[in-house]
Order: structure tokens, then C-alpha cells, then sequence
């Protein structure tokens, strides 16, 4: 056995990599199909993305759903990160296990019971206070928030058990007051975490097509409603296109992300090794 | 030594001086966990005090306290005539170097040194000056641009000392502070430890369970004991007159029998032991009869393969079972003739190889000692 990879943990690893992947590299392949026609092969072309960003109605989706992403990541971080700090910081305050709890709960709810609630939410208010007036942006950015928050929440959580409290208690001791030290020393150890919650509930949001789709209004396609409110009526490559592109800035998020964490863990390792060696 | 000079040495032995830091009755619980258990203290200006005890003794609880992360249960504390308890830890005149250390990652070593002080509000030039004279203290005005992590496990204990001297506070908390340096390290950074104690003047208390380093650092030494003091005083006091057998057993190494006393007289007591008859020189107040205990330092027992001039006290034959050579000294384990184990700890004056009268396994020996040597507890 020392002599390699035994040949069936090879093709096993081969075989569940192509169940993976191979849909999306046909899709990509195909994206460049030249044929109008999308499952004949016509030969290599870009006329689609050529295409793609020549209709309106697809710039508008793109642009309402990278708005929403960012203004989503954005406050689902600040939110997160509040909440991961009041978890992890404020010792045992009275309903912490509650919260807990209901911090998670978006994590493991099927997207169409937070979708249909929140629709039936911003349908009881409207009624009542008259907001929002109209579905669309706000509401599908608000709900986003709702679990993007949570994610960020986790991250912000495990950071700050990871980190210990010695360093703020440095600072406190050294006469840092409570608001510098979270200024100082909280915020720029928790930067790294921050920034993998921004990018991980961005994507979450670029993605997400059935809480968008519950809580969306007239005239409001986030990409992911655009693209399949257009496979509905059968295969087209221009789709094929938004796809590619979409697998790419997700694919990129998500390794940004991945690196931002790894280069955390290693730091942490760093600073144990360096307690125990001395 | 006139009286006076005396008490500028050892404020505590003086009844009129005011002690520095007064500790009253603090009991710190943990839910159901007593950490530290109703303890008064008093520590004198100037002090390099120890507090020395296994872990989880609440000696790094009661360090906590004093610097503000944690809140007593009951009791109170006082420094420089400050009642401490509502002054929270950012307001505290006490500054506390971190075992972890505790440098900031993500600044230099100027800035973590001049951290505190820029939360004083104390002008930058000033704050530059004094971070200058501190790091040149500690000999790291060469690594100011460094981050931690690009120092030392040394260097880096220096920078937290010097971070923590920088404010020059009343009071210095260490915790632990040569705990993660390696021995030679250790050793050479305890003098330096001492030298910059006497030089800034600052009161020094220090946590560790490395008996070694409080006997070496320490003016007086506080051994703790599930959340209590059971004893405290001076390292010779500690060492040579431990009250109880705990104190005798964790300071050092030595040797108990338990025995009887089997007489009592004003200049001296006779206690009949698993060792045989044990004479101390000086009056004790026991009773006859009562249960006690012996404890006999290994280094103060004599080992010699001739049997002794005369029978008497303080003396027993037995073989030795077993030799551990530590280079400097040698420990015999001596199994005396009814079973009793005794440790003996004898220099190495000459190399093995050119001893004459060279002791070795199985063979007989006979142990003695001085009237002085022997401490008779009771606890």
C-alpha cells in the first residue's frame, strides 16, 4: 500500500469530483456554444455575454442584485458582529440561551417558511403603518439580512472564543476605557472575521432566489429570479452566460473568503505555538 | 543592624508602618467553587511579595481581583489607602504583566509599550521619551519597530514587562511571568527581574507555582492552599520554619515521620519517630504523648558508611536502595532497617571516580543529624 493511492480511493475521488463539477463546466462550455440552439454544438463564440450585456433588462437585474448584496453583507456584518459580541462578551445576561437559539434558528429554517413569513410581515405592516409601500429592493435586502445575520454571527462568535479575553483585558489594564477597547483592540483582531461575514453574506445574497422571489414586487428581478423566470421558458444561452459569470464572482468570494479565514487560523496557531514555546 | 535599619528592610516585622496594600476578608466563589476563601493580606511598599501554590489555589484569582477582572464575592481590598472595590480596572493604579503576555499583534513593540500611556492622555513626545527609557531598561531600544511577532519568547516577556513598568504604576501584577521561558532563560531573567524591582522601586506581586522562582525573587512569600494561606513569611522562614506539613512538603523536598512525643522539656523536646528517637534543640509547646510530625530536609542529613562514636538521638543505619545524581548533588534513597524511607541529599565535592569512601547501591549507611535540623509539626 506504500507505494501510492490505492487505484479504487483514486477513482473514487475522480468519480465524485466529476458529480460535482461536470454540470458546471458543460454549462460553461456551452455558454460559448456559437448555435442559437442550446444543446447543439455550433463552435466557440462569445456572442452571448456580447448579448447579455446589451439587454436592459439583465444589467437591471445585476445591478439590483449586487445593490442588494452590498447593502445585505453590510448590515448583516454589523449586526452580526454585534450580535457575536453580545454572545460571547457580555457573560450570562438573563435570556442569553434564547438568543442563542433564535441567532441560529435562520441557519436551519427552510428558506420557504423565512420567505413566506416575512412576506406575510411586510404585508401586515404595510396595512398598517403603510411600509414598506412597495415590494422590491428594501424588503428583499431586509430579508436577506435576517440570515446573512446569523452567519456572520457564527463567524464573529467562534473568532471571539478563539481570540480569548487577555488581550482586552490588557488594555482595560494598561486604562483603556470599554469603548477604546473595543476600538483598539476588538474590532481590528476581528477585521479578518468581519471581512469573511461580508463576503460569505454577499454571495448568500447574490445567490438566493426563493426568499427573494417570496418577498420580491413587481418590476424587481433580482439575477437569480431573471434567470430562472427565463429557464421557465425553456433552455437559452445567454443564460448559459449570466451563469458562467455568476459561478466566477461567487467562485472568487468564496475563495477570498476561504483565504481571509485560513490565514486567520494560521495566525492563531502562530500566537499558541509562540505561548507554549516561549 | 540598628532596629530601624531593620524595619526599612522588613516593614511587616514593624507594628507602626502602614501596610501598602491591605486585603481584608476577600472570598471569591465560582457557582458552587470556592476559589479564594475569606484571606486578609497585608503588603508593605516596596515588597516583591509571591504568592505560591499548585494550580487552581486561587492564587491567579486573587490576582484578578486585585487588578480589576474580577469581583470579589465578599471582602474588600485597599491600595495606598484606596478602597478598591467600585474603581474599575481601566481606573486601577496596579498594572499587570500577562503569562500569554498579552502584546497587542497587531502593533509594534513602541506602540504596545506606549499604549498605556497614550490612554493617559500624556503628550506624545513625553510618551516617546518614556517609552525610550523604558525599552533601553529592558535592552530592546533596537526591536522598537518590531511586531510581536517577530520576537523572541524572551524579548517578548521584556516587552510585556516593560509595557507594564512604562505607567509606572503603584503596584506591578506578574502572573506567572518566567512560566514560558525555558530554564536557563528563566534563571538568568529572575536577577534581572530583581535588579529592575530595586531600580523603579514599584511594589512587585508575583504569582507562580515554581517554588524555585519565589524563594529566588521574593522578599516574603504567601503560600496558598485551596484558596487559603498556609503560611507566609520570608523564604528562609518558609524553608527552614514551615508550619505546617503541606508548607514543608511543597517548599522543596523532605522527609516526614510521624511520631510521638516522648518527652517535653522547656530547652528541648524528644519525639519517638518511624526513624527512631528525634531530638529537637529548642522547647516546643506539645504535650506528652501527642501526635506529631518531623520533617528532616534531605540536604541536613549526614551520610556516612562509619557507624557513629557513640548511640544517641538523631542518628539510624539503613541500606541505600537507590542513587539519583544530579550532577551537583547526589539523592540517596535509604531504607532503614525497619522500612521507613529516607531521602538524602549529599554534594558532589569530588568527581565519583576519584572518591575514596564512594557510597553505592546495597550498602550500609548510617544517617545523622543536628538537634537544630529536625521541625516538629503539628498540622
Amino acid at each position: 500500500m506504500s507505494k501510492g493511492r490505492s487505484p479504487f480511493l483514486t477513482w473514487m475521488l475522480v468519480l465524485g469530483m466529476a458529480f460535482l463539477y461536470v454540470p458546471m463546466i458543460l454549462l460553461v462550455i456551452y455558454s460559448f456554444n456559437k448555435s442559437k440552439l442550446v444543446p447543439v454544438w455550433g463552435g466557440w463564440s462569445v456572442r452571448w455575454y456580447v448579448e447579455l450585456f446589451q439587454s436592459p433588462e439583465v444589467w437591471s437585474a445585476v445591478m439590483l442584485s449586487l445593490k442588494i448584496g452590498v447593502v445585505n453583507a453590510t448590515f448583516a456584518t454589523i449586526l452580526g458582529s454585534l450580535a457575536g459580541l453580545a454572545m460571547v462578551r457580555f457573560g450570562r445576561f438573563k435570556g442569553r440561551t434564547l438568543m442563542s437559539g433564535m441567532l441560529a434558528a435562520p441557519l436551519v429554517m427552510p428558506e420557504v417558511i423565512t420567505g413566506l413569513s416575512l412576506l406575510m410581515l411586510f404585508i401586515t405592516m404595510q396595512d398598517l403603518i403603510g411600509w414598506p409601500a412597495e415590494r422590491g429592493f428594501t424588503t428583499i435586502t431586509i430579508a436577506h439580512i435576517t440570515f446573512s445575520l446569523a452567519y456572520v454571527a457564527v463567524i464573529i462568535q467562534s473568532r471571539l472564543v478563539g481570540m480569548g479575553e487577555t488581550l482586552e483585558e490588557a488594555a482595560q489594564d494598561l486604562g483603556a476605557k470599554p469603548f477604546r477597547v473595543l476600538t483598539d483592540i476588538t474590532l481590528p483582531r476581528l477585521a479578518p472575521g468581519m471581512m469573511a461575514g461580508w463576503l460569505l453574506s454577499f454571495t448568500l445574497s447574490l445567490d438566493d432566489l426563493v426568499i427573494a422571489s417570496f418577498v420580491t414586487g413587481p418590476g424587481s428581478n433580482t439575477l437569480p429570479i431573471l434567470i430562472y423566470s427565463r429557464i421557465r421558458l425553456g433552455l437559452r444561452p445567454d443564460i448559459n452566460a449570466l451563469a458562467t459569470i455568476i459561478i466566477l464572482v461567487v467562485a472568487v468570494g468564496v475563495a477570498i473568503a476561504g483565504i481571509i479565514m485560513m490565514r486567520q487560523q494560521r495566525q492563531r496557531d502562530l500566537e499558541l505555538s509562540r505561548v507554549s514555546d516561549g | 543592624m540598628s532596629e530601624q535599619q531593620a524595619y526599612i528592610d522588613s516593614p511587616w516585622l514593624d507594628p507602626d508602618a502602614e501596610p501598602f496594600i491591605k486585603v481584608r476578608g476577600i472570598t471569591k466563589k465560582f457557582g458552587a467553587f470556592t476559589a479564594v476563601n475569606n484571606v486578609d493580606l497585608d503588603i508593605y511598599r516596596g515588597e516583591l511579595f509571591c504568592l505560591l501554590g499548585g494550580s487552581g489555589c486561587g492564587k491567579s484569582t486573587l490576582l484578578r481581583m486585585l487588578a480589576g477582572f474580577e469581583q470579589p464575592t465578599s471582602g474588600s481590598f485597599s491600595i495606598d489607602g484606596v478602597e478598591m472595590a467600585n474603581v474599575p480596572a481601566y481606573e486601577r493604579p496596579t498594572n499587570m504583566m500577562f503569562q500569554s503576555y498579552a502584546l497587542f499583534p497587531h502593533m509594534t513593540v513602541e506602540k504596545n509599550v506606549g499604549y498605556g500611556l497614550k490612554q493617559s492622555g500624556v503628550p506624545k513626545s513625553e510618551i516617546e521619551d518614556r517609552v525610550n527609557d523604558i525599552l533601553k531598561l529592558v535592552e530592546l531600544q533596537d526591536f522598537k519597530k518590531r511586531k510581536p511577532h517577530q520576537l523572541s519568547g524572551g524579548q517578548s516577556q521584556r516587552v510585556a514587562l516593560a509595557r507594564a513598568l512604562v505607567k509606572e504604576p503603584k503596584v506591578l501584577l506578574l502572573d506567572e511571568p518566567l512560566g514560558a521561558l525555558d530554564k536557563r532563560l528563566r534563571e538568568q531573567t529572575q536577577f534581572e527581574l530583581m535588579n529592575i524591582q530595586e531600580k523603579v522601586g514599584i511594589t512587585f506581586i508575583v504569582v507562580t507555582h515554581d517554588q524555585e522562582e519565589a524563594m529566588t525573587l521574593s522578599t516574603r512569600i504567601a503560600v496558598m492552599d485551596a484558596g487559603q494561606f498556609s503560611q507566609i513569611g520570608t523564604p528562609t522562614e518558609i524553608y527552614e520554619f514551615p508550619e505546617s506539613r503541606f508548607v514543608a512538603d511543597f517548599i522543596g523536598s523532605t522527609n516526614i515521620f510521624e511520631g510521638r512525643v516522648a518527652e517535653e522539656s522547656g530547652d528541648h523536646v524528644t519525639v519517638d519517630t518511624e526513624a527512631g528517637p528525634v531530638l529537637i534543640d529548642h522547647g516546643m509547646s506539645v504535650q506528652n504523648g501527642a501526635r506529631v510530625f518531623i520533617a528532616l530536609r534531605p540536604e541536613k542529613i549526614q551520610l556516612t558508611k562509619e557507624p557513629p562514636v557513640a548511640a544517641g538521638p538523631n542518628q539510624a543505619k539503613g541500606v541505600v536502595e537507590d542513587i539519583g545524581y544530579l550532577g551537583d548533588v547526589s539523592i540517596y534513597r535509604v531504607r532503614l532497617d525497619n522500612g521507613t524511607l529516607v531521602d538524602v541529599t549529599a554534594p558532589n565535592l569530588v568527581r565519583p571516580k576519584n572518591r575514596t569512601h564512594k557510597i553505592t547501591w546495597e550498602e550500609d549507611v548510617y544517617l545523622s543529624w543536628s538537634a537544630s535540623s529536625p521541625i516538629l509539626l503539628t498540622k
